[in-house]
Parts: structure tokens; sequence; C-alpha cells
């Protein structure tokens, strides 16, 4: 059973292999396999979200409403209409006369309910086929209420995930620019590719500050339209999360002239150079200064709680497999500062760079898997004798059905990974399901390295 | 407050649902899939579809869900996905090997007129299907109906599909559950043991999506009704379908195409209930009840009658599946309480009717509602215009619970926040033990929270 299907075989690689690396990747999933994939809305939906003053509508039948209603924890500091669930739920008689009207008149009701400062309108699969001109609607209401009504081109069969990650940078490319960009002073970013999960804008958003580094908008964790509105007067884009991101920041160079870097929060090697990079961009001594103090007091606080975690989990070693590739690099490097080692580390959306550079990160016999499958996943999982496996919602009861730790890194993260605070929570939620007694109850550890209970 | 912009005036609504009570049919064939054994469900759409659905079952029973999908691109919407679902069967069957393959359609292969009876019939022509190996379908556009007509059509695909019109004659009795917990399929085949009732129960999604923990990911789970049962199942001496929403179709089809005599109940929650589906059992298979049966039923009255003080004319708001909330109103209505507002998302033919019938003319006040805006902006709205002492529903209902302040008991699908519904069942006396419970700790709880200490209670 657990084969690779032969059509797989050049998307899984182990360092150490022969071959000249090359892993096939960006292909679409053969039809019938149990993919841990989604689809091209599902991308939209999850970057747009977060942005708590708009209006999200999902122009389809009901499902794909109710299963992204509230699915993210990125938190508002303010409004909270992004966590209502609005659908056309479009019925048989739309599907066959077209849904424009329907979705004409829900959003003129819901705009004249809840005054959005603009609204999101999200093409789900069936309203591709059945041709509805989703753009003229929005036009329409635009003018008629006078506030930014977007579509946002989803439709779940064009593509992948990322896909939708572009569709949903083309519907905020809309919105940036028509603010005016007026006092924004020059040492100025754009947070792109943070979602606020469990509260993690606000913490790299407070280290922005201590630097002095004003932020003009997030994007999207904590979104709040007017700020969009003028993100193109800052004077940086500083890219996290860049599968779903880089597309923005790259047509936001182009129209505007704003440079971007790319960065990762995860682990305090990312953190703190994520940090160094922001402040070398701006050529400023006092603001170097600041970040190396503000670096050091984080880490003068967090090494020595670290420490013991360490001290546990040297030795351990860790399975990865998370949406975007770009994560991954992350979450090895800060596995590696808990004394651990990644085996398997995987993605569902990873290009060839990123497979490469996850290859050069990696050691000598780790697999590297694209867009893998359950069966894969127990295989690699019990072949490499894992002890904790990082990935999300679909990943974690396959983990545990094996007896192995687990920790969610993707939407359903309870406490927030990111910063130096999010490194420390990391330890403590891998340590915490490494070390579970748990696990010596069940059959995998019995007599391993655990103590065993009689 | 999470739910600050619900509007205490209920606007009128045309074209748009807000929080909806409902989900979409592709994850109730889904759910229905799983309860045969060795079966992989397939969803016959794009790659979110899957992907959510299985999601969604995970999330609500902390359990690997597998499911496979035809992967559409681009070219199948305009081509038709007769390519995809033909190499999916290929890859599934050489990768995954189940017993069966049960398609169930989406709203995209719906619209583009994918005919699934010729592409299977296609794909076992071309000997793309194993011997003695099944490819089986039920279409669930996502546009018609909900979550549990997916479940009943799937549900019924099982018979049209298998169910053996030559099957032997047996003693045995067909069970279709409904659209219940694993928790509660256990529960019913072990009261049918106990009444010595020889049963066969499909969809039966217990020992799959509850099993133990063997250091094994079991890709097809122990569980699950097999193959062999449901084709013996045309030769049932008679057949019990629970819920008209999730088991008409599939009781109508067995006795159609096998003459299996079939009598439909609602779900068998709560007492009256419960007595109608021992009877049924009893009357058809022509046993005694049990001691043990009796004595069960005998202590639920006896709480009832303990506790009975503390339910009087308490005010309910509930919402969830339709089959599920006709048996609980009953209930409800039983224990002295008031079901005021009965919300469903699901389009119900009779739904008004059933809910009146098991309220008995004594809620005269109740709102009642299901189909399209039926949703739980509008359950909000009603709430907030007069408020109720209980909600009853599935984890959404949480956001409501909150911002105004109302005892909440979790029931239904999905609940994403609690554990137990896959574990304690909510059928038979046992099941009507544990609602009983939990809605007499909602009360006192709250009661012990918001006494001034003068008047908190030791002993209630």
């Amino acid at each position: 059973m657990a084969d690779i299907l032969r059509e797989r075989e050049r998307q899984v690689y182990r360092k150490g292999d022969l071959q000249p690396f090359q892993l096939d990747c960006e292909k679409q999933s053969a039809a019938g396999s149990v993919s841990q994939r989604a689809c091209v809305f599902c991308g939209s939906r999850v970057v747009l979200y977060p942005i708590a003053d708009a209006l999200h509508i999902v122009h389809g039948p009901i499902g794909c409403a109710s299963y992204t209603w509230d699915i993210r924890g990125a938190l508002s500091s303010g409004p909270e209409l992004h966590r209502l669930s609005f659908s056309t739920d479009l019925q048989e008689m739309d599907v066959v006369q077209g849904g424009e009207k329907k979705l004409y008149a829900g959003l003129c009701e819901l705009i004249d309910a809840h005054q959005p400062k603009a609204a999101f309108v999200y093409a789900t699969c069936i309203v591709g086929v059945i041709g509805d001109d989703v753009e003229a609607v929005c036009k329409r209401v635009s003018l008629e209420k006078g506030i930014p009504v977007l579509p946002v081109h989803s439709e779940g069969f064009k593509g992948t995930k990322k896909d939708g990650y572009r569709a949903a940078c083309d519907a905020l490319l809309k919105l940036v620019g028509t603010g005016s960009p007026e006092g924004i002073t020059p040492h100025s970013i754009n947070i792109l590719g943070d979602f606020n999960l469990a509260g993690e804008t606000w913490m790299i958003r407070d280290y922005y500050k201590r630097m002095g580094v004003e932020v003009v908008s997030c994007i999207t964790g904590d979104g709040r339209v007017d700020e969009i509105r003028r993100a193109h007067g800052a004077a940086l884009n500083v890219v996290q999360c860049s599968g779903s991101m880089t597309h923005l920041a790259k047509q936001l160079e182009e129209k505007y002239g704003t440079p971007f870097i790319r960065v990762s929060y995860f682990g305090v090697e990312d953190m703190s150079k994520s940090l160094y990079d922001v402040a070398r961009h701006f050529k400023d001594k006092e603001m170097m200064k600041r970040t190396q103090a503000m670096v050091r007091e984080e880490l003068e606080r967090l090494m020595p709680q670290l420490a013991d975690y360490k001290r546990a989990l040297t030795g351990k070693r860790a399975a990865i497999y998370v949406g975007g590739a770009f994560k991954a690099f992350s979450l090895v490097a800060a596995l590696r500062h808990l004394g651990m080692t990644t085996v398997m580390v995987g993605s569902q959306t990873g290009n060839k760079d990123d497979y490469e550079q996850l290859r050069e990160l990696c050691d000598e016999g780790t697999i590297i898997a694209d867009d893998s499958n359950p069966l894969e996943l127990s295989s690699f999982l019990e072949e490499k004798d894992v002890d904790v496996f990082i990935g999300g919602v679909k990943e974690r009861p396959i983990a545990y059905k094996l007896g192995i730790g687990f920790c969610d890194h993707n939407h359903e993260r309870k406490e927030a990974l990111a910063g130096f605070e999010g490194m420390l929570n990391f330890a403590r939620e891998v340590y915490s399901s490494v070390m579970s007694p748990v696990w010596r109850l069940t059959p995998r550890r019995r007599g391993s390295n655990l103590e065993v209970v009689k | 407050m999470l739910l600050r912009h619900t509007t205490d005036e209920v606007l009128e609504r045309t074209s748009l649902t807000i929080n909806p009570a409902k989900t979409c049919q592709p994850v109730g064939a889904m759910y229905a899939a799983l309860g045969l054994h060795n079966c992989l469900p397939h969803s016959h759409g794009s790659q979110g579809c899957c992907s959510y659905h299985r999601s969604a079952l995970t999330k609500h029973y902390k359990e690997p869900v597998m499911a496979a999908t035809s992967s559409f691109t681009e070219g199948a919407s305009v081509f038709g996905g007769q390519a995809n679902l033909l190499q999916a069967i290929t890859t599934i069957f050489t990768l995954y090997n189940p017993d069966v393959i049960a398609v169930h359609t989406t709203c995209l292969s719906e619209t583009i007129g994918d005919d699934l009876v010729q592409i299977i019939a296609k794909a076992v022509a071309e000997g793309k299907v194993p011997e003695g190996k099944h490819v089986i379908h039920a279409s669930t556009p996502s546009y018609q109906g909900s979550h549990v007509t997916g479940f009943s059509n799937m549900a019924k695909a099982l018979v049209t599909y298998f169910a053996d019109p030559e099957a032997a004659k047996s003693k045995q009795i067909t069970l279709m559950p409904g659209w219940v917990e694993p928790s509660d399929m256990r529960e019913l085949k072990n009261l049918a043991a106990r009444l010595g009732v020889e049963v066969t129960l499909y969809p039966d999604t217990s020992d799959v999506l509850d099993t133990p923990h063997t250091g094994k990911h079991e890709f097809y789970p122990k569980g699950g009704a097999t193959v062999e049962q449901i084709k013996a199942s045309g030769g049932s001496l008679a057949a019990i379908g629970m819920g008209p929403s999730a088991s008409q179709a599939a009781l109508e089809a067995l006795q159609s195409k096998c003459g299996v005599p079939g009598t439909l109940l609602e779900l068998p929650i709560g007492l009256q209930a419960t007595d109608r589906f021992i009877d049924t059992l009893r009357t058809l298979a022509g046993v005694e009840v049990p001691q043990s049966i009796t004595d069960e039923r005998g202590r639920l009255l006896d709480v009832i009658s303990d506790m009975h003080q503390y339910l009087h004319g308490k005010r309910v708001a509930i919402f969830g599946d339709p089959d599920q909330l006709v048996s609980l109103v009953e209930f409800l209505n039983l224990l002295d309480m008031k079901p005021v507002y009965i919300v469903t998302g699901t389009p119900t033919p009779q739904f008004e009717t059933r809910i009146q019938t098991a309220l008995g003319g004594n809620v005269p006040e109740a709102k009642i509602k299901a189909g399209l805006q039926a949703d739980m902006y509008l359950l909000h709205q009603w709430i907030k215009q007069e408020s109720v002492d209980l909600l009853i529903g599935n984890t959404y209902g949480k956001y409501i619970a909150r911002d105004e302040d109302i005892p909440f008991i979790r029931h239904g699908f999905p609940i994403l926040d609690r554990v137990g519904h896959s574990y304690f069942p909510s059928v038979g006396y046992a099941g009507a033990m544990r609602l009983l419970e939990k809605i007499l700790g909602a009360f006192m709880d709250r009661q012990d929270r918001d006494a001034p200490e003068e008047r908190f209670e030791l002993t209630m």
C-alpha cells in the first residue's frame, strides 16, 4: 500500500540519492490521489479573510461559504465583520438563469446594513461555468454605493491554491493607491503575508515600532481597508509567506517603485535577520542600534527559557508537511535550534527553487516531497521513526494514530508561533507533544526510549 | 460582541444566507460512503471540495478521513470530467485498492453535465474496475438541498447499487440510521442485540470514525457495512428508516427494488421516539423487550421525575438538521420545556407539520423556519427580540451563546470544539439520559454562576 505512485516518483527525493536533484513540482495532482491540497478559492479566501472591515461575500452554492466561515484564527483589534459568513447560496434556478441578480441584491442589502469599507466578491467554480459577469455587478454596486467592490476570480478549478493567492493579490492591487499617502514618514513599511494568527501581527508590529519603523498597513493580518488603500505610500514592502504575497510585492514595485524584501518571522535566527534586514534597508545607524538592543533584550529573555526545552528535545526527529515551502525553511532552522533533526519535509505547493533550497538546508537522508498524500506521509513517518509531525488539520490525526506528537503550524495554531515569544511557544508546543506521557502507552513507543509503564 | 453586526430588527432578505445552518450535499455523501467497509469516497470536482469535506469531517471526529478527488482543471470544466474520473478510477484501484469507490458529484461536475452512469459503464467496459470491485455514484449537486440531502442520496445509492432482490429471505431486519454519530449507530446495534434481533445497519460509521488507537493509521478502518451485508439486505424481513430527510429515499428504494417492507420512523432520540423504535423492532421481529431495556427506560423516567422542576417552561432555541430537530423538539416538549425557535437550513417538506406534531400544541408561539434564509443570523435576530434560556445546536451556536449570554449545548454537525459526540450516543434511552444530563448541567451551572451569595445553593 505504501508504494509511491509511479507518476509521483519524481515528486519524492531522498537527500543523498545518487541521481541529480530534480524534483517535479508545480504540477496537477494525479486524478484519484488523496491529495492534501485545496483549490483556488481556498487560496483567495485565506489571504483576504483577515481584512476585518470589509464584506466578504461568497458567490456560489452554500458549501464554499460554510467551510470557510471563521476558518482561520486571524484576530482583529476592531471590527469583526470578517468572521460572519455571507453567501448567495445559489439554487438550481440560479444556476439555470444566472446568479447576477441575486448577487446584486445581496451586495446592496449587505452594504446598506453593515456599511463596510469595501466588499470582496469571491467567484466559486460554478460562477465560472454559468458565466455570471461578476465584474460588471461589482462595478455597478461600487458606483451606486460609493465603496470599492472587488471581484476575486477564485473559481476553484482554475489552478491551485497558489493561483488563488494571485487572484487575491490582484484584488488588493485595485485597492492600493486609492488612498492618500500624505503624512507617511520615510521609514515606513507594509507588512505583507502575515495574517495575525493568534495575534502574531501585533507582536511583529510592536517590534517595528520599537525599531522606529512606521507600519502603514498589514496585508492582511488585522487588516483595514483604509490602510491598504494608502499602502503605496510606504517606503518598503516586507514580505512574509512569500508564496501568497510575492506577486503583490512585485506589482507594487512595478507600479509604485516600492522595493521589497523577503523575511520570515519564525525561529530566532530568521526573526532577528528579518529585523536587521529592514533596519539595514533604511541605512539609519540609530535604527540599527535600537534594533540590536531590542534583539539582544529579547534573546536574553528567551534563551534561558529555551535551554530547558532544547535539553529535552535534542536528538528528536521531526517531519514537516506544510502548504507553502517557504515556511518549511524557517521550521527546519527553528527545529535545529531546538537540537532536533528534520527527517522529512514537504509542501503542497513548493516550486523548484524552494525545493533546491530545502535540499541545501537539510541533512543527508532527509525525504523531500511535493504534493504528498496520507499513505506516503504515514509511511515516511514510520520509516523515519519521527517524534513530532508539523502540519495542518488533515495531518494531525494521522500523526496521533501512529503515536507521534504533532504541532499545528497552520490555521489552527492556538499560540503565536512567530517572533521571539513565538519561538518559546513553538518550543513549548513541540515539547509538550513529543514528551507527552500518552505515547508511553501506545504500541509504537512501548519499550523504546521512553520509560515503559508497567 | 462577536456578532455585533447582527441587527435586532429582522430585515427582509431576498437573496442571501448569512451564517448558514447547513452546508452542501457532497460532505453528506462522503460521510455516508465512509459507512461502507473498504470504501474510498471520491469527489468528482475541484480539489478544494474534497479538501474542505475531509477537513470538516476531521475537525468533527478528530480522525483521519480518506477521500480522493478528480482534481478538475480548466480543461475538465470545458471538455467534461470523464477523462479525470477514468484516470482516477485507475489510480485509486492501483494505489489504494478499495472494494468500492463511491463517487459523488459537485456543483461543477453537475453543471457541466457529466453523466456518471455512462462514465462508470465505460470504466467497467474498459476493464478499469477489477473483478469483484465496484464503482458506485450519487448525484449530489451543491445547489440543491443540503448536506443531509447528500447523505440521503448516497444512502440510497448503496441500495440501488448493491441490495439484491434475489437475496435469500432472512429474519434479519435492515436499519437505516440516518445522519447520526458513530456512537449512535453503535447504540442502535446494541439495542437490537439486546432485543435479540438480528440487524444489518447501513451506512455504519462506527469503527470508522471512532477508531481505537492501535499505533497504526488504518487507511480503511475495520468498521462499515460490507457490500455482502447490503446485498443480503435485499432479503430482509423488514427495514426501518430513521428520519425522513436522511433515510426515506433509501428505505423506499429497498422496498421497490427488493420488496422489503419499510417502516419510516423519526430518529429515536428522546423517550417517546425510542419507545416507538423499540416497539417497532419488537413487533417486526416478534420478540419480547428484555428487562434490562425496560429498566433503562425506567431510570430515564426516574431522572425526569426527580428533576422536572428545573425544566418547566424553559425557552429553547434549537437549530440543526431536520430529522434531529423533530425528535429533539418532541423530547424537549416531554420535558415540559418550550422550544420556541426552530431553524434548519435544509429545505424540508412537511417540516413545520412534523415540528407542530412534536410540540403537540404546547408551544403556539413557536417560530419555525426551514430552507432558504433559515440561517443563524435569523435565529439570532429572533433571540435578540426575545431571549431564550437555552440554545442547542452545532458549534457555530457559540457566537450567539456568548454574545447573548445563553447556556449552550452542542448537538449536531459540525462540533469543532468539544469531544464526546463520537463516543456517547444521543439515541436510545441512554442517549436521552445523556441529553437530559447535559441540559440539567447547563441550567444548574448557570444558576450557580448567577446566584447571589446568599442564595447560592448546596443541594439542587
